[in-house]
């Protein structure tokens, strides 16, 4: 900011004792409406580097939303958001370019172009930022189909498919391949938009295991959003439950449990029921239950 | 935090100095710079020949600012298959683990497959071209099985919908059209009117005018013009209802589809496509009188009154019996290219553009059939 100086200093310093220097992401006081209806109302969150937080909450409470305005794709009604300590506001078309090659975003549909067979799509980030550094910084092509076969491959993707549209895979491999085009450029923050929606339980645990050994390969931090709980009990460190626009509770999953606040409750009520078959939930003689199979539970938290 | 990030590839402002690779003695490899996709420009005309086989084999990244998933997969390219037998040394930890991953990597050469000879593409387009010929003839044949079911049962019709359609494709297409027309008719006497001029023949231009515009320009200029206009719409509106299920939901709904979407647009194209074809005879007319004053000094009476004398009706008949066919031509044309997407949105430019060039392609085909067909039987 080169405003003027005895006008701004006073801010300037508070923005810079508001700035976490651990914090990767870092929303304070995010308030977004749509005409009257109000999403966010002083919604703070922030992330820590090198954590897996997970944004949970019912239909409708923002974290889409919460999404978008984390990668600029929308402005907060008002508020601040950081990304690596840096005020999006300020940010410059420079500014942005450069950070959007630290992060790695992927999209509840997948967002994969379809024009393009899968490889393409991984090797699209590396192909557009190297074309970017002009014709002494290009990188050859058997190099990056190489980096995007090998990405693929990490997401445990047949070799088979790599030469495919889009549209000839499968929801579970969509995933895949969206995952391993948001790894392309070795992101710093990975961000997740329901990476196990539309999912059947195997598949759903297939991404989770999947996102923790990213973690362990590459260690970036990540936000995701998710509505499994059989992945919210597994990946996260931190739970950011959202509700009546703002984060009712943040912690581990275990902690949450324990919350009192009837929203974040509720989560677990159906949580519980999910884990134990209830003996008195009915006349029914016990069957034999297996913990792989899918309740109808299951499926309702899926869906919102 | 459950267990700290075993990598931690991202060392604060790392400059991005070229990378480079160093024999050292006795198998010694040094490594240098930035190893990232930023500083990998170029590397390939700097890298020394790979090891041999067997030799002995150490990489030494004590030097390296920066590493990469794109330096690891660049270094095991250069490798060539030694990546796993090679000992790492001096490396930061991360880098270490990364490059060991890299080097682990089980990745099966896809190539693309090859690009098919020049026989072989025209046969496959021929067969394609076949398949589609086909697929349209028996669109056509489903379309004229709903249209039997509708008559048999009136009610199944869709009035508003035809309404609907008849006001986007029809109603809203009255500027267009008409200064299309307009302008087809000013440049048509205006390229008669030096010829005629010549001979002293001025008048004629009334026939001259006439019939170009009555039997050709206007319903052919208003069919092309709709077939941009609405034929695309159709082909983009059904493809994007068969992307996102609709069309399925439909069926299992017990609603045809042919029905519902199909005959509503046909319907409504042959309504109003002649009516459209009537706007253009007159604007188009129009036009030409404007030039037969200015250029021939023809009054716009002296002009109506021979106008009245010598065209006969069948002109405008025949005109209007050719826009009635290819307002279906149009609309089976882009309903089928719309049921013909699959899958994704490139697949529905891909269809919407098939159905404006197949549209017009057929209109034009159909006309020149028809000027023959008049000839023949003399009208």
């Amino acid at each position: 900011m080169a405003a003027p100086e005895t006008a701004n200093a006073v801010a300037d310093a508070d923005a810079d004792a508001d700035a976490d220097a651990d914090a990767v992401v870092q929303m304070q006081g995010i308030v977004t409406r749509f005409g009257r209806q109000v999403v966010h109302d002083g919604l703070d969150l922030t992330v820590r580097r090198g954590e897996i937080l997970a944004i949970a909450g019912g239909s409708g409470s923002g974290k889409s939303v919460l999404l978008r305005e984390m990668v600029g794709l929308q402005q907060p009604t008002a508020g601040t958001v950081r990304l690596f300590g840096t005020d999006l506001a300020t940010l410059d078309a420079d500014g942005w370019q450069a950070l959007r090659q630290r992060w790695g975003v992927m999209f509840q549909k997948g967002g994969l172009f379809s024009a393009l067979t899968v490889r393409e799509n991984v090797g699209l980030p590396l192909r557009e930022q190297s074309r970017l550094a002009g014709r002494s910084g290009r990188l050859d092509d058997a190099l990056i189909d190489g980096i995007a076969g090998w990405k693929l491959a990490l997401t445990g993707l047949p070799p088979d498919v790599v030469l495919k549209k889009p549209d000839a895979l499968s929801g579970g491999m969509l995933k895949r391949a969206a995952l391993a085009r948001a790894l392309a450029l070795d992101p710093e923050l990975l961000i997740l938009d329901e990476p196990t929606s539309g999912l059947d339980p195997a598949s759903a645990a297939g991404i989770s295991t999947l996102i923790q050994s990213t973690r362990q390969q590459f260690g970036p931090t990540i936000v995701l959003i998710s509505h499994d709980l059989e992945l919210l009990w597994r990946v996260p460190d931190r739970v950011a439950v959202l509700g009546e626009g703002r984060v009712l509770a943040v912690g581990p999953m275990a902690a949450l449990a324990a919350h009192p606040h009837p929203i974040v409750a509720a989560y677990f009520d159906k949580a519980e029921r999910h884990a134990a078959v209830d003996p008195t939930a009915g006349p029914a003689p016990k069957p034999a239950p297996s913990p792989a199979a899918p309740t109808p539970q299951e499926s309702t938290w899926k869906t919102s | 935090m459950a267990e700290p990030p075993v990598a931690d590839l991202h060392p604060p402002a790392a400059p991005h100095a070229a990378a480079s690779l160093q024999a050292g003695p006795a198998g010694v490899w040094a490594l240098a710079g930035a190893w990232t996709r930023q500083g990998l420009a170029g590397l390939a005309q700097r890298l020394p020949p790979p090891p041999a086989d067997g030799a002995p084999l150490v990489l030494d990244g004590s030097g390296l600012t920066g590493f990469d998933s794109a330096g690891a997969w660049a270094l095991r390219q250069w490798l060539a298959g030694q990546a796993a037998r090679a000992e790492l040394r001096g490396w930061a930890p991360a880098w270490q683990a990364l490059m060991q991953l890299a080097a682990a990597a089980e990745v099966q050469a896809t190539a693309a497959p090859a690009r098919p000879g020049a026989v072989r593409r025209l046969g496959r387009a021929t067969l394609r071209g076949l398949v589609q010929a086909q697929a349209l003839l028996a669109f056509v044949g489903q379309v004229a099985q709903a249209a039997g079911g509708v008559l048999a049962h009136p009610r199944r019709l869709r009035g508003r919908s035809v309404l609907h359609h008849v006001q986007i494709g029809g109603l809203d297409a009255i500027p267009i059209v008409g200064l299309t027309a307009f302008l087809v008719g000013v440049v048509v006497a205006y390229q008669g009117a030096d010829q005629l001029r010549l001979f002293g023949a001025n008048i004629f231009v009334v026939e001259l005018v006439g019939y170009s515009m009555l039997r050709e320009f206007a319903p052919l200029m208003t069919a092309i013009i709709i077939a941009g206009r609405s034929g695309s719409s159709y082909a983009a509106q059904i493809g994007t209802m068969v992307v996102t299920e609709e069309v399925d939901a439909m069926r299992t709904l017990g609603i045809e589809p042919l029905e519902q979407l199909v005959l509503p647009r046909l319907l409504a194209l042959a309504i109003a496509l002649p009516l459209l074809t009537v706007w253009a005879d007159i604007t188009g007319v129009f036009g030409g009188m404007v030039m037969a004053r200015t250029q021939l000094g023809i009054g716009f009476n002296e002009f109506i009154e021979r106008f009245g004398q010598e065209l006969r009706g069948n002109s405008l008949l025949v005109g209007l019996g050719k826009s009635l066919v290819f307002a279906g031509v149009i609309a089976v044309v882009g309903c089928f290219q719309g049921f013909a997407t699959r899958g994704s949105a490139d697949s529905v430019g891909r269809q919407t553009t098939l159905a404006v060039v197949q549209s017009i392609f057929l209109v034009i085909v159909v006309d020149a059939v028809f000027s023959v067909l008049f000839n023949w039987l003399g009208i």
